[in-house]
């Protein structure tokens, strides 16, 4: 059967250039980085060698980047570890209600340890407007996190406004930029964030391996204590053919440019239009404009994602969902939901998340697939005047 | 995550539209929590002669509603009353346990509109 994955901010595949480079230091360069003969020098070097692409993506020094498990540690080291070592200003923290659960769960998980936070609101779109992070800062506000892209709907931030915000009140900001990096550019510099998390297997790269940039001078705790890897940020032996793979997908990444986005901007066009001339009684969510590429969130009203998600398997089509059946939860998505979106047209959302290896062909058999399994669904929904 | 029965019934689900002067009607859940079924019944005899259901939900919640159907039509009005939404779960071959409850409403829905045909019947015969 044709198979057509569309959920590339789910994870994307592991590139075969990636994994060509990977590859000799899982068997053969097996060597710890950190012992002192000439194999494993050789081993540390092809570390930083990487350590110094990645930074290089993200416009950073390479001391300013910490290698951890991936995005969700990442988050976790930043907030934690931010809010943590800063707690002299005060234990106040900002965050929103778009955030990705590593975010959002680890700052609510800091009111356990005394910590106040506040859960800005997102419009519509889902961005979190400046003057409601203005209004919301005060004296004892220590972090802000706030992300850069979202997962679900695709809008981005504008960081460069809110950072400005939290560094006039003397506040650190983070920015999980888990779905922008190798989506869009990322320049720490350009930004003006203080951390900043990436997660290598949206971009090609292995699972498992992540990074915070951390900038030059901001001070944090580290989660893992132990060896002292990582400059003392990050105990435990280094995950060497996961960075090895981090750098070389953070490289491709950058040769890639401009062209990737153009590619993916181009089939996204094609797959909106022809769902929005196919199929009528839809919402798209995410800022029309202000969104990473590649990314269609779309409700469609009087039926629910899971059923969707399986009839679009069984003709082998791989896409998401924030309906509450289809998560562990059983709750809608909270995305949507802080987006004003109803749980009834919430439960009805499909994303499609194209990526690099997408065609034409891709989109133009999801466009033949998808409005007969909507009807199909519609239907048999009890909601669906046009079936009675 | 399904076996491979829910999804039979699920890709095929068996009895679903509506029933033109259906004798009675019901419906549970709502739109909040994923999951509303509609079920149709025309009884004759006591017997329910037909029955179709509409279902807004997930895998699980239209492949139980298809199941309920099957057990149910060309049964007395009392042996369908027995059904429970467990029976239709073993008659599944079982359901992941976090739809246990929230999707598996399609007897609540039949027995509602048990008592909506009863309602009737008795206006009429009065």
């Amino acid at each position: 059967m044709r198979t057509v994955y569309l959920d590339h901010n789910a994870t994307t595949p592991l590139d075969p250039e990636v994994y060509k480079v990977m590859e000799p230091f899982i068997v053969e360069n097996f060597y710890n980085p950190s012992s002192v003969y000439s194999r494993s020098r050789k081993v540390r070097e092809k570390v930083e060698e990487a350590r110094a692409k990645v930074a290089s993506l993200l416009n950073a020094s390479p001391e300013e980047i910490i290698f951890t498990s991936g995005g969700t540690e990442a988050n976790n080291q930043a907030i934690i570890g931010g809010a943590k070592a800063n707690a002299g200003k005060g234990r106040h923290i900002i965050t929103s209600a778009a955030e990705h659960h590593a975010v959002l769960d680890t700052c609510l998980r800091m009111e356990k340890e005394g910590f106040e936070v506040t859960v800005l609101p997102v419009d519509e779109y889902g961005r979190v407007l400046p003057e409601t992070l203005e209004k919301a800062i005060r004296t004892e506000t220590v972090l802000v996190s706030i992300m850069y892209a979202n997962n679900e709907v695709g809008t981005i931030n504008d960081i460069k406004t809110l950072a400005e915000i939290a560094h006039k009140n003397g506040s650190l900001f983070h920015t999980d930029a888990v779905q922008a990096a190798g989506k869009i550019k990322v320049d720490v510099k350009d930004l003006g964030v203080d951390m900043l998390s990436v997660s290598a297997h949206k971009l090609y790269g292995p699972k498992g391996i992540g990074c915070l940039y951390v900038k030059k001078g901001t001070k944090i705790e580290s989660l893992l204590t132990g060896g002292g890897q990582e400059n003392k940020m990050r105990a435990g032996t280094e995950n060497v053919p996961a960075i090895i793979g981090f750098g070389r997908a953070a490289e491709l990444t950058i040769e890639r440019g401009t062209e990737l986005e153009n590619h993916i901007k181009d089939l996204e066009k094609i797959l909106r239009e022809g769902i929005k001339e196919r199929i009528p009684d839809i919402i798209f969510t995410g800022h029309p404009e202000e969104r990473i590429p590649g990314c269609v969130s779309v409700c469609f009203k009087y039926i629910e994602g899971e059923s969707m998600l399986l009839l679009l398997d069984q003709r082998g089509i791989m896409a998401s969902s924030g309906s509450a059946c289809s998560s562990k939860s059983l709750k809608a998505s909270h995305v949507l939901l802080a987006m004003g979106i109803s749980h009834e047209i919430a439960h009805g959302s499909l994303r499609l998340s194209l990526g690099k290896d997408n065609r034409m062909e891709d989109v133009e058999y999801l466009l033949e697939v998808l409005p007969p399994i909507v009807e199909k669904l519609r239907l048999i929904s009890p909601l669906y005047q046009g079936g009675r | 995550m399904y076996s491979e029965k829910v999804m039979e019934h699920f890709l095929n689900p068996r009895n679903t539209g509506t029933i033109t002067n259906a004798d009675g009607v019901g419906e549970v859940g709502n739109a909040s929590c994923g999951d509303i079924m509609h079920i149709e019944i025309k009884v004759n005899n006591d017997v329910i002669e037909d029955i179709k259901f509409q279902t807004f939900g997930c895998a699980a919640a239209i492949a139980s509603s298809s199941m309920l159907t099957e057990l149910v039509k060309g049964k007395s009005l009392a042996e369908a009353e027995k059904i429970t939404n467990k029976s239709v779960a073993e008659a599944l071959g079982g359901l992941p346990p976090v739809k246990m409850h929230c999707s598996n409403l399609a007897a609540d829905a039949l027995r509602k509109a048990i008592e909506d045909y009863r309602r009737k019947f008795a206006k009429e015969g009065a």
